[in-house]
């Protein structure tokens, strides 16, 4: 493989609870500005390939790939859609690299897209809850809180992680989210805001949990002959995926995420780097939890040491490893489908030196890691402002 | 939820959701709960057959789930663990009893129970829960 890729083109739309768009509305605008601010025409583009993750039970809309591709304009193009619960939208980046990567096209959008708020919140719980194990975990009345506070649990178990720090995960996205004004929800909160919160499943309270959003994102990716004559491409260095079981219970460990050790590790082969070349890092805070675990498994911190890590600042953006440094999924919100893709934009806007008020001086390699479900599905994805000379195999 | 008002859903798990029956590989001796009928391990190799657990072990976490999915609102709040069953699977489950009382470590016992009703007029579905063990003795001693 001598082909290198890069992302020319990227951008979010505002996370939000949007009674106003459809899915259609919200794709459409999130891919039509990464297609502007790549400065190319849609008569460019390839292929596209759109993370989402349930729009038949969120909206009763199956057979986004050619809605999307129709509404866009883009059609007769070949248009794909890629499902992996919330780790969709990385997934969709990982097609649309392994596509380019292949030489069948040399242009290609990736995007994310997820509509939750057109049914109720319990309902909008259960249907999340079909990334879990239908027959063995919804049924006895477990939600994706309750998941991660199992992990959360055992991991204050073994560990000695505290509640305190679980909540100075939230408190430092939402501080660095309030700087974004496609958040949907930039305010700042305290560690005290979070423990007083309604609990949701102990000891997680709602102020631990990502919220329920409306939002699309999407990245125009192009081969290393067409980025080269681009304005700021970002390279990507590593793209790597990887499963685990699917029910919770199955895992060998409650207290890591094996996925996320596995793709990160082949990341980084790729890319011929170590976690201490990673300068930021956008990663899968769907509970808070799930960033101790993260920080842990991308080998950021020894296993256990989650916690103290981020106690000690290590996670703030003038930290020793600035992560979530636009507001992470806590903060900006989580639409499902769209999240993995939403990663990548801020990385690459990180990257380019160009993310105004929210940019973290002199980043040059990050990292965004993407989460299905409990963990069943990690996808790792690493850019540079630079190419490096050496890809391994996958 | 439609697919829960799945009549052959519910009818052909009754047997593993009724009565902890999961599946054995004897070439490994690797018992599967849920059943697995392939074994992960000796792939074509494997010979699964039929295995009835205890219903007994140990809780390895839990939680007590406050905010419910829809069919379960009146339930909440309710407990969850996973359970280390005595002959190795882990599983998820309901635990009865006082929320209070729960820790990590726990021993525990299976005990059949309604889960949940499908609206007023739908399937009730039953199946397994688990009891900290420690209850027993207190019903035992009810009994003398």
């Amino acid at each position: 493989m001598t082909t290198k890729v890069a992302v020319i083109g990227a951008a979010y739309t505002k996370f939000d609870e949007h009674w106003g768009k459809s899915l259609r509305d919200l794709s459409t605008e999130a891919g039509a500005q990464a297609i502007h601010d790549a400065g190319i025409e849609g008569k460019d583009i390839k292929a596209m390939f759109i993370g989402n993750m349930s729009a038949g039970r969120f909206i009763g809309q199956e057979h986004l790939a050619a809605l999307t591709a129709d509404h866009a304009g883009l059609i007769p193009i070949p248009s794909t859609r890629v499902e992996a619960a919330c780790a969709s939208g990385a997934l969709a980046f990982l097609q649309a690299y392994l596509a380019i990567m292949s030489g069948q096209y040399d242009v290609v959008v990736a995007a994310g897209a997820e509509k939750m708020t057109d049914i109720k919140g319990t309902d909008a719980i259960s249907t999340l809850m079909g990334a879990g194990d239908q027959q063995w975990e919804s049924s006895i009345g477990l939600t994706f809180t309750g998941l991660y506070a199992l992990i959360a649990k055992a991991h204050m178990h073994k560990y000695g992680t505290t509640r305190e720090q679980m909540a100075m995960v939230s408190v430092n996205n939402h501080k660095n989210g309030a700087l974004n004004p496609n958040a949907q929800f930039p305010k700042e909160i305290t560690v005290d805001n979070v423990l007083n919160s309604p609990m949701i499943a102990d000891p997680l309270t709602l102020l631990d949990c990502s919220p329920i959003t409306d939002g699309a994102a999407a990245v125009v990716l192009a081969s290393e002959e067409v980025a080269r004559n681009t304005r700021n491409p970002i390279w990507v260095l590593g793209s790597s995926q990887a499963s685990d079981t699917l029910a919770l219970h199955h895992r060998k460990s409650l207290t890591e995420m094996n996925a996320t050790k596995v793709a990160a590790r082949k990341a980084y082969e790729q890319a011929g780097m170590k976690p201490g070349d990673i300068n930021i890092a956008e990663v899968h805070d769907c509970f808070s939890i799930n960033e101790i675990l993260a920080v842990e498994d991308l080998g950021f911190c020894e296993k256990g040491l989650g916690g103290k890590f981020v106690e000690q600042g290590s996670i703030a953006r003038d930290g020793i490893k600035p992560v979530n440094t636009a507001g992470g999924l806590k903060s900006i919100g989580h639409p499902v489908g769209a999240t993995g893709i939403r990663q990548v934009v801020d990385i690459v806007k990180q990257l380019r030196g160009e993310y105004g008020r929210l940019q973290v001086n002199g980043a040059a390699t990050g990292l965004a890691l993407n989460l299905g479900g409990s963990g069943a599905t990690a996808v790792v994805n690493i850019f540079g402002k630079e190419q490096r000379e050496t890809y391994s195999t996958f | 939820m439609v697919h829960r008002s799945s009549v052959p859903l519910f009818w052909r798990l009754k047997e593993s959701k009724y009565r902890i029956m999961g599946t054995k590989c004897t070439n490994c001796d690797q018992p599967y709960f849920p059943p697995r009928y392939l074994c992960p391990k000796c792939r074509r190799d494997g010979k699964i057959e039929q295995f009835k657990f205890s219903g007994n072990g140990e809780i390895v976490s839990y939680t007590i789930i406050r905010t419910a999915p829809s069919g379960f609102e009146k339930l909440a709040p309710y407990m969850v663990a996973i359970v280390k069953l005595d002959e190795g699977p882990q599983i998820a489950g309901q635990i009865v009893g006082d929320t209070d009382k729960i820790s990590i470590g726990d021993k525990v016992r299976s005990v059949f129970r309604r889960m949940y009703e499908d609206g007023d007029s739908g399937l009730i579905h039953y199946g397994f829960k688990f009891q900290l063990a420690e209850n027993d003795e207190i019903e035992n001693n009810k009994k003398k």
